[in-house]
Order: C-alpha cells, then sequence, then structure tokens
C-alpha cells in the first residue's frame, strides 16, 4: 500500500474553504491502487484530468501510481480555493500536476475530446434541495448533490463521453441514494460505456461506490 | 499554468465559437521549474499537441526557438528544448484573452480561472434575491 500523499501544509482554516478529505476520499485511492497493474499497462495513461479535485488528494496519489511526469494531471474545480490548495499538495508530495479554476471541464472541450486517459470525479453527491447545489459557501458546494444527489453528477455524465478516449477509463464516486443502478444504464444506453463496480464500502449509514465506466470495445 | 495546459484552453463564453483558440497571453511574468525529462511521455503527448496555436503562443512570450512545423525527425535536442518549452515555463500571473469576443480570463499564482461573468453574476443575482427578501421581512 501505497502511504497516501501527505497534507500536513493543510490547516484548520483551510478545511474552512475546502472539503476535507474523508471515507469517499480514501475509497478513490483504493480503487485506483486496486487497478494500478491495468492502469498502467492497458491503458497507459498520457492524460488524466480529475473533476473537483478539493485538496488535490486523488490527482497527487495518482500521480505517485504512475510516477510523476510521465502524464499530464489536470485538475479542475470551481472553487478558488480548493484549486490553490491542488497545486500545493502536489508540491508538498513532489508531484507535478496543472489545476485550473473551472465549473466541471469548461474551456478545456473541445480541445480534450477523446483525449482523457483517466478521468476521476468525487463529485458533490449528498441528497439536498436544488437550492443548495447553486451554495455560494464552497464546503456545502463541495458536497450539495441537489435531487438524488444526481444534479452536478448527471451534468457531468455526458462530458464522461466527449472526453474518455478510446481505451479510457472514467471512476466516478457514488452513493446508494444516487441510484448507482440507472446511472450505469444511462451510460450504456446512451454512450455504451460498459461499467463495473470497482470498489464499495459503508461508511456509517452510506454506502459508498466507486463505479468504473469504459468504451465498448467492438 | 504551463504552456501545455495553455494549448488545451478555448474561450467558452456563450456563441463563442469561431477565432476562439488560442486564447492570446497578456502581461505574463513567468517561472522555470525543472521537472525531469521523459522523451516518452513527450512524444506521446505531441499528437494531441495544436502545434500551430503553440508556435503563436510561443513567440507571444517571445519563444522563438521553435520551427514554424513539426519536424519529421525528432532528435533529441528538439525534445529537450520542447520539453523546457511545454513542461517546465509557468505562467505565474496574466491573463488570457479570446481573440473573437475578448472576453478575459485570469492567471493568479499559476492558476488560470476560466469562471465566466454568468457563472459569478448568476451567483451575484443570488446575493441580491437574498437581500431583496430579507428588506421585505424587515
Ligand atoms: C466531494 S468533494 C471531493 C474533493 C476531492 N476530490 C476528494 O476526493 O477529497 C467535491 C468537489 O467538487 C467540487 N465541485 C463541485 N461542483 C463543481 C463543479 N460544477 N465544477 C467543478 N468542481 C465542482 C467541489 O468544490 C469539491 O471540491
Ligand atoms: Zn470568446
Amino acid at each position: 500500500m501505497l502511504p497516501t500523499p501527505n497534507l500536513d501544509h493543510i490547516t484548520s482554516n483551510d478545511y474552512e474553504n475546502v472539503y476535507e478529505p474523508a471515507e469517499d476520499t480514501f475509497l478513490f485511492l483504493d480503487a485506483l491502487e486496486n487497478d494500478i497493474e491495468f492502469l498502467k499497462n492497458d491503458v497507459n495513461p498520457c492524460i488524466c484530468l480529475e473533476i473537483g479535485s478539493g485538496t488535490g488528494c486523488v490527482s497527487t496519489f495518482l500521480g505517485q501510481l504512475l510516477g510523476d511526469g510521465s502524464t499530464l494531471l489536470l485538475c479542475t474545480d470551481i472553487n478558488p480555493f480548493a484549486t490553490a490548495i491542488t497545486v500545493k499538495t502536489a508540491i508538498r508530495n513532489s508531484i507535478h500536476l496543472d489545476a485550473i479554476t473551472t465549473n466541471l471541464t469548461s474551456g478545456l472541450l473541445p480541445r480534450l475530446y477523446h483525449k482523457v486517459d483517466i478521468l476521476c470525479f468525487n463529485p458533490p453527491y449528498v441528497v439536498t434541495s436544488s437550492e443548495d447545489v447553486n451554495s455560494k459557501n464552497f464546503i456545502e458546494r463541495a458536497w450539495a448533490g441537489g435531487i438524488y444527489g444526481r444534479e452536478v453528477i448527471d451534468r457531468m455524465l455526458p462530458l464522461a463521453n466527449d472526453l474518455l478516449s478510446s481505451n479510457g477509463v472514467f471512476y466516478l464516486l457514488v452513493i446508494s441514494d444516487n441510484k448507482p443502478d440507472e446511472i450505469c444504464e444511462r451510460m450504456w444506453r446512451d454512450y455504451k460505456f460498459q461499467f463495473k463496480i470497482s470498489a464499495s464500502r459503508l461508511a456509517g449509514r452510506e454506502k459508498q461506490f466507486i463505479l468504473k465506466f469504459w468504451r465498448n470495445q467492438t | 499554468m504551463r504552456l501545455v495546459v495553455h494549448n488545451m484552453l478555448q474561450c467558452h463564453v456563450k456563441g463563442c465559437d469561431s477565432n476562439n483558440f488560442p486564447l492570446r497571453l497578456f502581461d505574463v511574468e513567468l517561472e522555470i521549474h525543472e521537472i525531469e525529462f521523459n522523451p516518452q511521455f513527450l512524444q506521446s503527448l505531441l499528437p494531441k499537441l495544436d502545434w500551430n496555436a503553440f508556435i503563436s503562443t510561443a513567440n507571444q512570450i517571445g519563444i522563438t526557438s521553435l520551427p514554424q512545423a513539426l519536424p519529421e525527425e525528432i532528435d533529441e535536442d528538439f525534445l529537450k528544448n520542447l520539453h523546457r518549452i511545454l513542461f517546465e515555463t509557468h505562467i505565474m500571473q496574466g491573463k488570457m484573452v479570446c481573440s473573437n469576443c475578448s472576453h478575459e480570463y485570469p492567471i493568479k499564482e499559476g492558476i488560470p480561472n476560466m469562471l465566466l461573468n454568468e457563472e459569478e453574476a448568476e451567483e451575484e443575482a443570488e446575493v441580491e434575491a437574498e437581500v431583496e427578501t430579507e428588506a421585505e421581512e424587515d
């Protein structure tokens, strides 16, 4: 087990503005680590993109797994505090990545059309009212997912189809409330993406899953 | 922001869909941060680069050591120079301006901000709405 990224540069003050890594984050790290041979040998990534990087823990870890400087690691977050801390986390762990403050992937398409080999998203997934999704409070925005916790996820799913390269993989964290079955069915129906549950765990009352998607190769 | 990332960004203002790439750089402050040379990775990235956009951007910030077209035969010296420009040259401050609609995207402390006024305006509208309801309650 590769040690998780060092986060000791982040203060409790910082965590008032950026999502603190939690069980969902660590489930993401586990899923990536379990897949490392597959990622290195079969995907052989050139461009990785994480949407909503928060502290940058996931992409930094991915950089450690793949080897620094062997891929382009791109991170976006709508929260400028998050992109700033993402860059610091990478530096703290001697990883090179690039962060962009934006809404999902705005500005990166069409340039990244079918060019992303590893796509990661730990979205705001908690069931809330629709208004909370556009909260001005960055912490609230980090978890507020609206109806079924699906409002941000549903905006992002079509982007996955635009972004993913022919042998790319897409990892998405969801909880039971998000109706994972329905997400998988939709990805198959609309984009012919294959899927499997890559990891899961019970966190309190909440069941968390990492869904993994890839293009049907026929 | 490194030049390789600049090569991936384009204006996304609604209705702005021609002549919106590459974004022109202004008032830039550059820094060089070294990173290990990885020719294999660099070669795999080359086909994903928009070379014309890259050359014109490099020219804008005074880098003129690159050929107008990607050479047929690529040697190590060429790759090392490319590595320096694409991966080690960071734009720390400045702005990117769309040639078509003139929208400005700031770069601060090395991070580009692609959020549109629209989104910001939406937030402001929400704040105003809140203020109004508060005023009504009073
Ligand atoms: C659940 S947190 C995950 C953070 C981090 N990846 C982790 O695993 O610890 C969700 C992140 O998505 C970001 N986010 C929410 N809506 C977004 C949007 N529309 N575009 C980009 N990022 C967004 C939040 O700011 C937050 O950092
Ligand atoms: Zn424009």
